[in-house]
């Protein structure tokens, strides 16, 4: 390690194996957007699959994976966020808030497989939900419930405490102060977390299989409690299950790329929003 | 008066949504260990002691856990044999080595990988890396666990990249600048001083790389082949134990010995990562407070 030509090839070897991992991306990203463009059309964005998915477009896995998003959502952000306000303004050092923390951390690292397990037993099978939307929606919730708390309690408490100290000093209540003078200016920053999470349990497939995803379904769903189809599990369908894997090639392609497209655009969204917020608050 | 008894009723409303994370965690051990639990009382836990794993079968059906749990230390290995290398020296490049504008374009772009959801990247494993795999190995099936491990190692790169990026931009400026003063070559510098100092924090983002690798299902299942046997070669098909769990639950009949089986699968992976989990955290805790 001592002469300097030594130096420079470790320099360069280090730099090939980081510009490795971006080629791959890059191809990966590529090459699906390379063989897909041309299978995506408006027929195949907004008609049924027929023939077992053989032929025809992929609305239903579409409106499926959007409607398990929104709920998974609905369910979540509303949890997430108040668990954040919880640690951030009112948790003292304790035991509870260790405990807390512990769970939080744990979520995090349950393999999604493992959430499929869970969702199974407990909204599908004990709850009597069925295999349906709602129970691939609270099934996915608790998966991405440590996502939004972790960077929502991040976004409030990148607000500084003089915010807070200046409206407790004017008489405000605790809950005053964090209603007008914290929420308003961590709120995008608590959003950006969501949008992340949004975008994972988008694209998540083995919570979903044990708890929602038809194979091949070839209508709209009616109510939360009927099953749909989504678009990656549809791709596995494709690629694994399908009689002439071959031959539906094309539509694989198809399908892989507005899964992507729809996931990277979500975290997009995420990141503009994440470097809008950077400028307008400096505190 | 009136307004005391709503701060006292919101504080109350955050203390019980922020209790759900513990209950969902419960919830979880709860209900997985449930139906793993019946299974040890049926046909006991000795069961899943075997070396096979044949779920049906019109003679005796076994339930040996051993070719799964080989199957995913197989894969899991193999990937992060991958993973560190590839992970820590992007990490420590963008950190050092980097331009400061190649270093703002190249971490998000790594980061993007993490967005891509996992059974994409299985699809492209399909359709790219088993053909490759087969051709250059000249081997009659690409589906082999060398290839789930590439794309595991692809999956659990952002992860390692980004928190060894942050651990080794935060030890502090001044034992970089002492080591040069002392006459340290700046690889020197890199290798002896500020890559140990980072160590705990590098040791915590490959923790927590596997335990994503693990606990990855779609690309692994994709791409491995799924033949339940025990081996050492990269070179041979394997099933791990997400995938069996993925794979077999939509045929088993609600309440069998064989859909309890598969819940007993989920408590070992269960159990695997929240262990790993918890000594991620431990070191962690430790770079954060140096």
């Amino acid at each position: 390690m001592r002469s300097a030509a030594a130096q420079t090839t470790i320099c360069w070897f280090i730099r090939a194996m980081t510009y490795l991992i971006v080629f791959v991306i890059a191809s990966i990203i590529i090459k699906i957007l390379w063989n897909g463009v041309s299978v995506i059309n408006w027929e195949f964005l907004t008609t049924m699959p027929r023939r077992g998915g053989s032929e025809g477009g992929i609305l239903p896995a579409i409106i499926g994976t959007l409607s398990l998003a929104l709920g998974t959502i609905i369910v979540a952000l509303p949890l997430g966020m108040a668990t954040a306000i919880y640690l951030s303004e009112y948790a003292k050092a304790g035991r509870f808030t260790r405990t807390v923390r512990l769970a939080i951390v744990t979520l995090a690292g349950v393999p999604s497989i493992v959430f499929g397990l869970f969702g199974l037993g407990l909204f599908v099978i004990f709850l009597r939900f069925g295999a349906s939307i709602i129970a691939g929606c609270f099934t996915l919730a608790c998966m991405i419930l440590p996502i939004i708390i972790v960077s929502s309690e991040e976004a409030l408490r990148a607000v500084p405490k003089s915010l807070r100290e200046g409206s407790l000093a004017l008489g405000a209540t605790k809950w005053q102060t964090i209603y007008k003078n914290v929420l308003p200016y961590s709120i995008s920053g608590m959003l950006t977390g969501s949008i992340l999470g949004i975008g994972r349990a988008a694209g998540e497939t083995a919570p979903i299989l044990l708890t929602v995803a038809a194979f091949y379904l070839p209508r709209l769903p009616k109510s939360i409690f009927d099953q749909v189809m989504a678009l990656p599990y549809h791709l596995y369908v494709l690629t694994t299950q399908h009689p002439d894997i071959e031959k539906v090639r094309p539509l694989q392609y198809g399908t892989a790329l507005v899964l992507l497209v729809l996931v990277l655009g979500v975290n997009l969204v995420a990141i503009i929003l994440r470097i809008h917020i950077r400028k307008k608050y400096k505190w | 008066m009136k307004a005391i008894w709503k701060e006292k009723a919101i504080k109350l409303m955050l203390f019980a949504t922020a209790s759900t994370s513990i209950l969902i965690v419960i919830g979880i051990f709860v209900f997985v260990g449930k139906e793993a639990g019946h299974f040890a009382v049926e046909p006991g836990l000795k069961e899943l002691l075997g070396s096979r794993w044949i779920p049906v079968s019109f003679q005796k059906e076994s339930f040996g856990l051993l070719p799964l749990i080989t199957g995913s230390l197989l894969v899991t290995a193999l990937a992060t044999a991958l993973t560190i290398p590839f992970g820590v020296g992007a990490a420590v490049y963008i950190a050092e080595l980097a331009r400061p504008t190649e270093r703002e374009i190249l971490k998000p772009f790594i980061e993007i990988l993490a967005g891509i959801p996992s059974v994409v990247i299985g699809f492209f494993g399909l359709v790219v890396l088993v053909p490759l795999i087969k051709s250059v190995f000249n081997l009659s099936t690409g589906l082999t666990a060398l290839a789930g491990a590439v794309l595991l190692a692809l999956m659990a790169i952002p992860t390692v990249v980004s928190i060894s990026e942050d651990a080794i931009r935060s030890v502090p400026a001044s034992y970089k600048a002492a080591s040069l003063a002392l006459g340290a070559s700046k690889m020197q510098t890199i290798w002896k001083v500020t890559v140990p100092a980072a160590l705990p924090g590098i040791v915590a983002a490959v923790m927590l790389g596997i335990g994503r690798v693990i606990g990855e299902t779609m690309a692994v299942m994709m791409v491995t082949g799924n033949a339940a046997v025990i081996t050492a070669s990269p070179f041979d098909s394997v099933r791990t134990m997400t995938a069996t769990i993925a794979a077999e639950m939509g045929e088993v009949a609600f309440g069998s010995i064989h859909y309890r089986a598969l819940f007993c699968v989920g408590i070992v992976l269960l159990l695997a990562t929240f262990g790993l989990n918890i000594i991620a955290q431990k070191f962690l805790k430790k770079y954060r407070m140096g």
